[in-house]
C-alpha cells in the first residue's frame, strides 16, 4: 500500500510517498522499519503506543490500535500533529 | 600561573534546543570556528566525544514530534548514523509502562572498557551500551526495581522538563564503582559495576517541610567527581551546594559559605582537572516561584579555591545588569589546559568562555537557540 510520510521523517525515506505491505498497521510499520531502519521507534514508543504528536490515518479514520487490519490498495497517512514551539 | 604551551586545541560541543554546533578553537583559545548546525530543529540534550578514541561522537536527540534516538559519528560530525537500538524501557503493563521521552545524559565508560557508554533518560532510566552507542540495554536493577520506581515517582512528580537520571560517574580507579543522580530521586552508588545500587544522600537537605529520609524528595542537579582526587565529589543540588569526601557518606553543605544575597541554588557544577579544592558554580534565583534567572539579573560564576570554605564572585566581562538568563546543569564545563578554560552556555543562546579560570569572561557565540549542554574535548 501507499504510505504518506510527514516531513519530519523524510530523512529516513527520502520521499513523501513510499510503498509498504502488511495485513495490519503493525505489519506495515514493521515493513517500513525494515526498509528504513529506525523510523518506527520515532513514531511508536516501546510500549507500542503511537507517540503523542504523531497521528496515523487510514481511509479517513484515525488509528490507535496497531492490530487494526488493513487491506491492499489503501493509503496509510502518517502526519505530525500541529504543535510546536 | 603557567600559560599553556601545548598545541592542543579545544573543541566545544554545544547542544541546543534547536540543533548542535561544534566550535573549533585555535591553540590560544582566542578565536572559534563554528561548525553547524547539525540536526537543525532537533532537540539535542547532550553531545559527547569519546575521550578514549578521540573520534566517536554521540548526540542524544529528539524532535517536537518524533521519539528519542542517539546519533553517532566517527568523523567529528561529517557523517552521522543512528543507533540501531536507542535507549528504551522494557515492555510493561498499566502504570508500570514507561517510554523514554529523551535521553538526557551520556557518559563514556572507563578507559579499560572500550566502547562502553552509559545513558540517563527522562523519565529516569539507566542504560548501557557495549558497542560504542549502537545498541543500548536497560539496567533492570534501576529501571524495573519497585523500590527505585517508588523513589523516582511519576512524571508529574518531576521537574518541568521531565524527571531525569543524570551525573553518571565511573570511578577512574575502579570501573565497578559508579554513581548516578536523579531529579528527583537522590544520589546513588554501586560497588559492583552497576549490579546493585544504594542511596548516598546523608547530609543532603530537601525542601523545607519534607522528610529527608524519603529518597524521592532529594533533587541533586549536577554531581562532579574530581579527576585529581576521585574520593572527592561536588554537588549542586536543588537545596544547596555540597562536597563529599569518601569514604565518608555524609555530604557537607559548602553552599552555606556563599553570600546570603546570592544563595547557593543553581544547576551546573564544574571542577578543576588538577586541583580538587577548586570548583565553580553558576547561582540562580531559587526564591519565590523559582524564576531560574541570574539573581537580580546580574549573572556571575562563583568559584572556590579551598574546597568550598570561601567563594569568590567571578563576573568580569559578563553583563552587569538586566541579564535574565541562567545556565542549565550540563551547560558549564572546564577544559584540561593550564590555565583551565571555563565555558558556559546560557538559556538565551550565548556561549561564554574564560581562559584564566574565571577571572575574565568573553563571548564566544551569540544568538544560538537555548543551550542545553556544553562539553569540551582536546583535538590535535
Amino acid at each position: 500500500m501507499k504510505v504518506l510520510i510527514p516531513s519530519a521523517l523524510l530523512s529516513y525515506t527520502g520521499g513523501s510517498h513510499v510503498e509498504a505491505s502488511g495485513a495490519t498497521v503493525a505489519d506495515v510499520l514493521e515493513h517500513l522499519d525494515r526498509r528504513f531502519p529506525g523510523i518506527r521507534f520515532r513514531m511508536i514508543d516501546e510500549q507500542q503506543r503511537v507517540r503523542p504528536h504523531i497521528r496515523l490515518f487510514y481511509e479517513g479514520e484515525q488509528l490507535r490500535d496497531l492490530d487494526r487490519p488493513l487491506h491492499d490498495g489503501g493509503e496509510l497517512i502518517i502526519v505530525q500533529a500541529l504543535s510546536g514551539g | 600561573m603557567m600559560t599553556t604551551t601545548t598545541a592542543a586545541r579545544i573543541l566545544l560541543l554545544v547542544a541546543t534546543r534547536k540543533g548542535a554546533w561544534l566550535y573549533y578553537g585555535d591553540t590560544a583559545r582566542r578565536s572559534w570556528r563554528a561548525d553547524g548546525p547539525h540536526f537543525l530543529g532537533h532537540i539535542i540534550t547532550h553531545m559527547v566525544l569519546d575521550p578514549r578514541d578521540g573520534r566517536t561522537l554521540l548526540a542524544a536527540a529528539k524532535t517536537g514530534h518524533l521519539g528519542p534516538t542517539i546519533f553517532r559519528s566517527t568523523d567529528l560530525g561529517r557523517t552521522w548514523n543512528e543507533a540501531t537500538k536507542p535507549p528504551a524501557f522494557g515492555p510493561a503493563a498499566g502504570t508500570q509502562a514507561r517510554a523514554v521521552d529523551h535521553t538526557f545524559w551520556l557518559t563514556p565508560g572507563p578507559a579499560d572498557e572500550a566502547d562502553v557508554w552509559y545513558a540517563g533518560t527522562s523519565p529516569q532510566g539507566l542504560f548501557r551500551s557495549e558497542d560504542g552507542g549502537v545498541t543500548w540495554v536497560p539496567t533492570s536493577c534501576i529501571n524495573d526495581d519497585p523500590q527505585y520506581r517508588q523513589w523516582m515517582g511519576t512524571v508529574q512528580d518531576g521537574t518541568p522538563d521531565g524527571p531525569k537520571l543524570h551525573s553518571i560517574i565511573v570511578d577512574p580507579r575502579d570501573s565497578k564503582h559508579m554513581y548516578f543522580a536523579m531529579s528527583g530521586g537522590g544520589m546513588h552508588e554501586s560497588l559492583d559495576g552497576g549490579g546493585t545500587f544504594a542511596p548516598l544522600v546523608e547530609g543532603m537537605e530537601v525542601v523545607e517541610g519534607f522528610d529527608p529520609a524519603v529518597i524521592t524528595f532529594h533533587d541533586p542537579h549536577c554531581v562532579r567527581l574530581c579527576p585529581s582526587n576521585p574520593d572527592r565529589l561536588y554537588q549542586q543540588n536543588h537545596c544547596g551546594i555540597y562536597r563529599l569526601d569518601r569514604p565518608s557518606k555524609r555530604w557537607v553543605r559548602i553552599g552555606k559559605n556563599m553570600p546570603k544575597a546570592v544563595g547557593d541554588i543553581g544547576f551546573p557544577m564544574a571542577v578543576h582537572p588538577r586541583d580538587a579544592d577548586t570548583a565553580w558554580v553558576f547561582p540562580m534565583d531559587g526564591t519565590s516561584v523559582w524564576p531560574r534567572t541570574s539573581p537580580g539579573g546580574e549573572p556571575a560564576v562563583y568559584g572556590t579555591r579551598d574546597a568550598g570554605n570561601t567563594w569568590q564572585r567571578l563576573d568580569a566581562g559578563l553583563p552587569g545588569s538586566q541579564a535574565w538568563w541562567t545556565v542549565k546543569r550540563q551547560a558549564m564545563t572546564a577544559d584540561r589546559l593550564d590555565p583551565v578554560g571555563l565555558y558556559f552556555g546560557t538559556t538565551s543562546g550565548e556561549m561564554w568562555m574564560s581562559r584564566d579560570e574565571g577571572r575574565q569572561w568573553e563571548s564566544v557565540a551569540r544568538h544560538l537557540p537555548e543551550i542545553y549542554a556544553v562539553e569540551t574535548a582536546e583535538i590535535a
